[in-house]
């Protein structure tokens, strides 16, 4: 993977004797550690991913307005650009906005904005807001940025009902984000049974275990994903509707991790560890559950942080279509349904901001995918 | 090789019928028929409860009375025939109504697969034999946005690109005039003319995969040993090049159509709903909003029948192309 992205794999020839030793006495965690850390690009994707996730987690923190407030007066607004030096040319330490100002073009009948540069803004840092519970325990009504009344700041702009997009994508983070992680423990449990049995037992099992496992991945999946989640009731709440796509997203995404499971499996069973294990008469149950999962674990995660963006990029394709999580929910998906027709967009390009957000964290999985696969072997040289 | 064939045949027969099973239970699964939701329709356009004899008549009309095997069991009967039951929404057979949308859809998915192919194939071989250089970074960058990317999402933007640079509508696969036209040369014309975007759409998130796997395997093969020998018995690098090491590294990509058919087809359907393509992807979205129970099923089973033929060829392809493979089921 290294190669691939162009960096140069670092000298891991390692001449020192004591460096020899070291290597030779550290512990598996801390080879994979190691190796882990050289991948720089693996380390910076999970910088972002930490990131991402706190943002989802402490969502209400970094929310400048309440996500689902309509500013009606500030419908459609573009961005607003943080400046740092005033009309007059004078440098300011801390960025401020310019108060929007709204003038309907009469011809076309649409809102135009301009930035009244008498009016100026200085970005506060802790202000007091909305109150809300951190973490769902400790009331505060503490946010990280604001700017003082009258003045509003809408740094991704404002949907077509006047909601905050910015505030909005960060709630949605907590949805695309979650969704990802739940549908890959449920799908990794169906793979895991169904592929630890098909390895482990083989013959007659394990053949129809594959014919299951490959009708299922010929079946294209975003048409039968769609079909499963039509088949939500419509008065199911924002919870039930969540759980039931994320099992839907599991439903079809198993087979491959099945697969894998399987294939490493298949070249454990045959390690010699195992062959001790049955002739000391150890159950099947013990054998995997005590040899045969601890020693492919890295493997699985592997697998797993390679999956979660599959499920990310699906969620955001069933909302999109509003077949997947349903307002008055909000997921990334949903966010992106108002950039659905090329009138909205091409007035509001802006709102395929959350589409970056998907982009962006599809793009970080795979890196630190890439990352963990180079370090779950740290023998391989 | 033949029986080998035979047994692929038989086994896709199977997959069909199971195909046919699955998609008919699940679109059994939401709450309530075509025929509540349209009742409920009816009451509140004419604000007239509907008699429960009158609603037992039109169930009965519709065949959904009947419990779901025997539904299933008569809709296959006519399948069999090359009937496939009445759409409801559209009050048209829906043999009619399919025909030319899945020869679209399969269009679309076969000129993606060959964009794809021809494509990857060349910057892959670029990108390996010249790592590490100016052209290999913008790929593989270029490369990992696309795999990133959702479908729909580069359809909008370059919807957004084509409106606000060139004043463009991009969507659909035909200009107005042509759209209710017979098949004509100019109207093959037009729709090549709309073609390049869904491709190009549909392409990418393949294409950037297939870069991928094809600069790894090549650069595998390109520190072997036998290429070291070729090469100090003076064979030429163009030669060299696509003799031995690109034709070992072309294998997985054989295998990759088994894996890309199915993409493109999902692909494809978020797509064209996004473009408003007259593809079989708006209309299965459109009867699975209103439970158009054959349409749905019908639209299912053929989409999938589209994979799963792109499948077996793929297969097929592989045994031909690799001779290792052919030479383990002579031997088995």
């Amino acid at each position: 993977m290294l190669r691939l992205i162009g960096l140069k794999r670092p000298k891991g020839k390692l001449e020192s004797a004591e460096f020899n030793e070291a290597y030779y006495l550290a512990s598996q965690r801390q080879l994979v550690w190691r190796k882990f850390r050289r991948h720089r690009l693996a380390m910076s994707s999970l910088m972002v991913i930490i990131f991402l996730y706190s943002l989802a987690i402490f969502a209400e923190f970094f929310t400048i307005n309440d996500y689902q407030k309509r500013h009606v007066a500030y419908a459609k607004a573009p961005p607003q650009a943080l400046h740092f030096i005033d009309e007059a040319g004078n440098f300011h330490l801390v960025p401020f906005i310019y108060q929007l100002k709204q003038e309907l073009d009469m011809e076309t009948l649409r809102r135009n904005y301009t930035e009244d540069t008498s009016q100026r803004f200085h970005l506060r840092f802790f202000v007091k807001g909305l109150p809300y519970k951190l973490l769902g325990i400790f009331d505060t009504d503490i946010h990280l940025l604001g700017v003082d009344a009258p003045g509003v700041y809408f740094p991704f702009g404002t949907d077509e009902l006047g909601r905050d997009l910015f505030s909005r994508t960060i709630v949605g983070a907590r949805i695309s984000l979650s969704i990802g992680f739940i549908s890959v423990v449920i799908s990794f449990c169906f793979g895991c049974l169904i592929g630890g049995i098909s390895g482990y037992f083989g013959g007659k099992v394990d053949v129809v275990a594959q014919r299951i496992i490959e009708f299922i991945v010929s079946i294209p999946q975003l048409p039968l994903w769609m079909a499963l989640s039509a088949a939500l009731p419509p008065q199911w709440t924002s919870i039930q509707d969540y759980l039931a796509i994320s099992t839907v997203l599991a439903v079809l995404s198993w087979p491959p991790l099945a697969r894998a499971v399987r294939g490493k499996l298949l070249e454990l069973r045959e390690a010699d560890f195992v062959m001790a294990a049955r002739i000391s008469n150890m159950g099947d149950y013990e054998i995997i559950v005590k040899h045969l999962l601890p020693s492919f674990a890295s493997f699985l995660i592997v697998v797993l942080s390679l999956s979660v963006p599959g499920m990310i990029l699906a969620e955001t394709a069933l909302s999109f279509l509003e077949i997947g999580i349903r307002p008055p929910a909000v997921s990334w998906g949903v966010l992106l349904q108002d950039a659905q027709n090329i009138r909205s967009l091409s007035q509001s390009p802006w709102l395929l901001i959350p589409g970056l957000f998907v982009i962006l964290t599809v793009l970080s999985f795979n890196f630190l995918g890439d990352g963990l696969r180079d370090a779950a072997d740290p023998y391989k040289q | 090789m033949k029986s080998y064939l035979f047994q692929r045949l038989i086994y896709m027969i199977f997959l069909l019928w199971m195909v046919s099973v699955v998609t008919f239970i699940v679109i059994q699964l939401p709450p309530g028929d075509y025929l509540s939701t349209y009742i409920a329709r009816l009451e509140q356009n004419t604000g007239q409860q509907l008699a429960a004899e009158d609603e037992e008549a039109l169930r009965r009309q519709y065949g959904l009375d009947l419990p779901l095997h025997l539904r299933y069991v008569k809709w296959f009967g006519q399948v069999l025939q090359g009937e496939f039951g009445f759409s409801y929404d559209y009050q048209e057979p829906v043999r009619d109504l399919i025909g030319e949308r899945l020869i679209l859809t399969f269009t679309i998915a076969i000129l993606s697969a060959i964009f794809t192919y021809a494509v990857a194939i060349p910057i892959g071989i670029y990108s390996a034999t010249h790592q590490y250089s100016f052209g290999d970074y913008v790929v593989s960058i270029v490369g990992f946005i696309g795999l990133a990317i959702p479908n729909f999402m580069l359809a909008l933007i370059l919807l957004y690109i084509g409106f606000k640079s060139f004043g463009l509508n991009l969507t659909g696969l035909f200009s107005p005039e042509y759209l209710y036209a017979p098949w004509s040369l100019a109207k093959i014309g037009d729709l090549l003319l709309h073609l390049p975007i869904p491709i190009i759409v549909v392409g990418t998130a393949g294409t950037a995969g297939l870069i991928r796997v094809l600069r790894g395997t090549l650069l595998d093969e390109l520190n072997k040993q036998y290429v070291i020998t070729a090469r100090s018995k003076g064979v030429g690098e163009v030669r060299l090049l696509f003799k031995y090491p690109v034709r070992v590294a072309l294998n997985p990509i054989v295998s990759s159509l088994a894996w890309l058919f199915p993409s493109l087809i999902s692909g494809g359907t978020i797509t064209a709903i996004v473009l408003g393509l007259p593809t079989a992807g708006p209309m299965l979205y459109r009867s699975l909003l209103t439970q158009d129970t054959f349409l749905t099923a019908t639209l299912l089973m053929f989409v999938t029948i589209l994979t799963v033929i792109g499948t077996t060829v793929s297969d097929i392809l592989l045994v031909i192309v690799d001779p290792r493979i052919r030479m383990e089921r002579a031997a088995s």
